[in-house]
């Protein structure tokens, strides 16, 4: 999907299947998500692996989470009295609207009157709320400083990835969109020289630009602290360079103590980008005379994270902690990339996650973009039960859509005949009859169905059925006890 | 609908000196209403199964998906229907529901059940055996011990074939795209058989190897270590 100028909303979006549908004819896309997710998948494979107390962590992380989420009110009242000791401002917004006024106007206050800029950390809180769009809208320009970030805003595209936003574009593309947007168009290919041309773009802005929006990995309540990891260092340059910094964290980022992040900072990175630490760990406290930014603010966002947290069988999907090893494993995204999930969370989390920050208004056929096969609860570093978690929207789903549609009809006749032995058996013989004008034989006298009707001509897309069977297990055992053996 | 895995279940249980019974009344786990969401549905089926099964000693499953499904979800339905008499007789029943594989190697400890079956074979990883029940080597090492086979590691062993229930008709785009990578692993094999512990995920694949002519067979595991010198392959 080339999403120019529009931006992944889920109220929006069509439906998983139709959206991949168009991304599964993207043979390029294709291609570059299959390479990067293996490269990351072996990556992570082999630094779990050297850690013989891997499934100990996970199940640490895991009760660290849950302990949080069931008391996190006093958390969150935690870190922001500590906060504000420290000499930070903490506001509280509802929702996504409300935390773009307040990142807005607080922009608009420090930012140069000018020419307001701000500069920007990766975050997907803020690309939950489009809050680039919002701060364009009031006249305020965001620089992404992430290097896949800035591609993705650059190439006006979407991210695809929680962790590798970019992972769709390969080198090519990313050397095309440079050439366009930086107009360099000599510019060549090698990582080094793309490298070099993001440096000197951003470079630029980093000394000049006095206003930066972060979001964050952790919030400390012990401490009132915030944690932000990255690879490339740009982060520490917007946590340090400008005068202010505005950082924007959803309600679920708090972790109690300063040393739960021994446990966290073990299990994201390795998970994440199977890095055994990250190259730039930041941790700040409020403002310091001299050192650093002169004005923090903190932006705590609920955006319907207490409507998840109400329902006790879909909360643990709060626990996550945004590592994207679910997307890389998952084979349902490894074919369709993740602009098909229509929402900036894609991948197995984003088949939970969105549908209910959207309360099941919205992106209904999420819960269903999953063979269930597993592999993401298998990596998950919070040991979230995705596949429960799917299960249980689906549930969901079914309720609101209700009985009179074809497919509860056709389960609810299923129903009815799994719930009595002689309507089973009865069932056995009339499909038998039934398929009978769409059995054709081959070669060897087997008889194959190479077209289904309605709901099941899904099916026969691509396969062929069996028929059934001339005589059935039942059938046979029941003769078989006759004879007498 | 694959009567001849159930046979062979039977022939391997019977040729191993076990008493092997057929509860008539038994129909179907709930797998399907429960994963696509029709839990309505699914929950009259516990009571069900626990009605049908609960004097076996042993009950073996050659499903590995249907045996996920009790484990995994069964004690949680009966608490959801609320009665204590049916959520005690599923905490009994359960330690003694054994999907196919798993009974031959885990209750029974063995790894040879003298079987003959000279063709060359590749085994696909079920995620519901491989994730939710942990059968890890098991069926490999079943089938590493059959007489005469010709066993071929698959690429990708534990990647999903992409079936997942109604997934593959909901979702019949991402199924088949999943689905051709696994059926070119198959191929990659030269084998001319893939096994497996569930049917469902042998019906998708063969689904495919058929439409494709490739001449490729399916065949369950059960079917293979059913094998013997005196039949006709």
């Amino acid at each position: 999907m080339n999403s120019e100028n529009s931006v992944l909303d889920p109220k929006t979006s069509p439906t998983f299947p139709i959206a991949a549908r168009a991304t599964l004819g993207d043979t390029q896309l294709r291609k570059n998500v299959r390479h990067a997710t293996e490269v990351i998948q072996n990556k992570r494979a082999r630094v779990v692996a050297e850690m013989p107390d891997w499934q100990q962590l996970r199940e640490s992380g895991r009760q660290i989470r849950q302990h949080t989420m069931a008391n996190l009110e006093t958390y969150l009242e935690e870190f922001e009295r500590n906060c504000i000791r420290a000499g930070g401002t903490v506001h509280w917004a509802r929702d996504g609207e409300e935390a773009k006024r307040i990142v807005t106007t607080l922009a608009k206050t420090y930012a140069s009157q000018q020419n307001p800029e701000v500069i920007k950390i990766k975050s997907m809180t803020t690309e939950e709320i489009h809050l680039n769009v919002a701060l364009e809208a009031a006249g305020v320009k965001a620089y992404e400083t992430d290097l896949a970030e800035l591609i993705i805003q650059l190439g006006h595209d979407q991210p695809s990835h929680i962790v590798v936003p970019a992972l769709h574009k390969n080198r090519q593309q990313i050397r095309e969109i440079f050439q366009r947007e930086m107009n360099l168009p000599e510019l060549g290919e090698k990582p080094q020289d793309l490298a070099d041309a993001a440096r000197k773009f951003l470079r630029e802005k980093f000394l000049r630009v006095n206003t930066a929006v972060s979001g964050a990995n952790f919030l400390i309540a012990e401490t009132g602290g915030v944690c932000i990891v990255e690879s490339e260092g740009n982060g520490r340059m917007c946590l340090t360079l400008p005068e202010t910094l505005i950082t924007i964290a959803g309600i679920d980022k708090v972790l109690p103590r300063f040393e739960d992040l021994e446990v966290m900072l073990q299990l994201l990175p390795r998970s994440a980008t199977g890095e055994r630490m990250n190259p730039y760990n930041s941790i700040w406290t409020g403002v310091h005379a001299g050192d650093g930014p002169k004005n923090f603010h903190v932006v705590l966002m609920d955006n319907a994270r207490s409507e998840v947290l109400a329902d006790s069988e879909g909360r643990q999907t709060l626990n996550c902690i945004r590592c994207g090893a679910c997307q890389n494993a998952c084979p349902v995204y490894r074919q369709t990339g993740g602009h098909a999930y229509g929402s900036v969370y894609a991948g197995p989390i984003g088949a939970i996650l969105t549908p209910q920050l959207q309360q099941l208004h919205h992106a209904q056929s999420l819960p269903y973009a999953s063979s269930l096969c597993g592999a993401c609860y298998e990596v998950c570093p919070v040991k979230i039960n995705i596949p429960e978690v799917l299960i249980h929207l689906r549930n969901k789903v079914v309720k609101q859509k209700g009985p009179l549609n074809p497919e509860a009809l056709a389960m609810k006749m299923a129903g009815t005949l799994f719930r009595s032995e002689r309507r089973f058996r009865a069932a056995q013989r009339l499909g038998r009859f039934a398929e009978t004008p769409l059995v054709r034989r081959d070669g060897s006298g087997d008889g194959w169905i190479g077209w289904l009707p309605g709901l099941l001509g899904g099916w026969t897309q691509v396969r062929d059925l069996r028929e059934m069977p001339k005589e059935t297990f039942r059938d046979w055992w029941e003769k078989r006890g006759k004879r007498g053996n | 609908m694959f009567p001849e895995t159930g046979k062979a279940v039977v022939k391997v249980l019977e040729r191993l000196g076990h008493t092997v019974d057929f509860p008539a009344g038994q129909t179907c786990c709930g797998q399907m209403h429960w994963n696509t969401g029709y839990q309505a549905e699914a929950l009259p089926l516990v009571g069900r199964f626990v009605e049908q099964f609960r004097h076996a000693e042993a009950v073996v499953v050659p499903s590995s998906s249907c045996v996920a499904m009790m484990r995994d979800h069964y004690p949680k339905m009966a608490e959801e229907i609320g009665d204590r008499k049916l959520i005690a007789e599923v905490a009994e029943l359960l330690p003694h529901v054994y999907e196919f594989s798993e009974f031959l190697t885990v209750r029974l400890g063995l790894k040879d059940v003298g079987a003959y079956y000279p063709h060359r074979v590749t085994y696909h990883a079920s995620c519901h055996g491989l994730r939710n029940l942990g059968l890890g080597d098991g069926p490999l090492e079943l089938l590493r011990a059959v007489k005469g086979i010709d066993l071929i590691q698959i690429e990708n062993m534990e990647q999903c074939c992409g079936f997942g229930g109604t997934f593959a008709v909901k979702n019949a785009d991402v199924s088949s795209a999943m689905l051709a990578e696994k059926t070119t692993a198959v191929l990659n094999t030269g084998a001319e058989a893939c096994t497996a512990c569930d049917n469902s995920c042998l019906m998708h694949i063969q689904g495919a190897l058929h439409r494709q002519r490739t001449g490729v067979q399916t065949v369950h595991l059960a079917e293979i270590l059913a094998g013997s010198e005196g039949d006709v392959l």
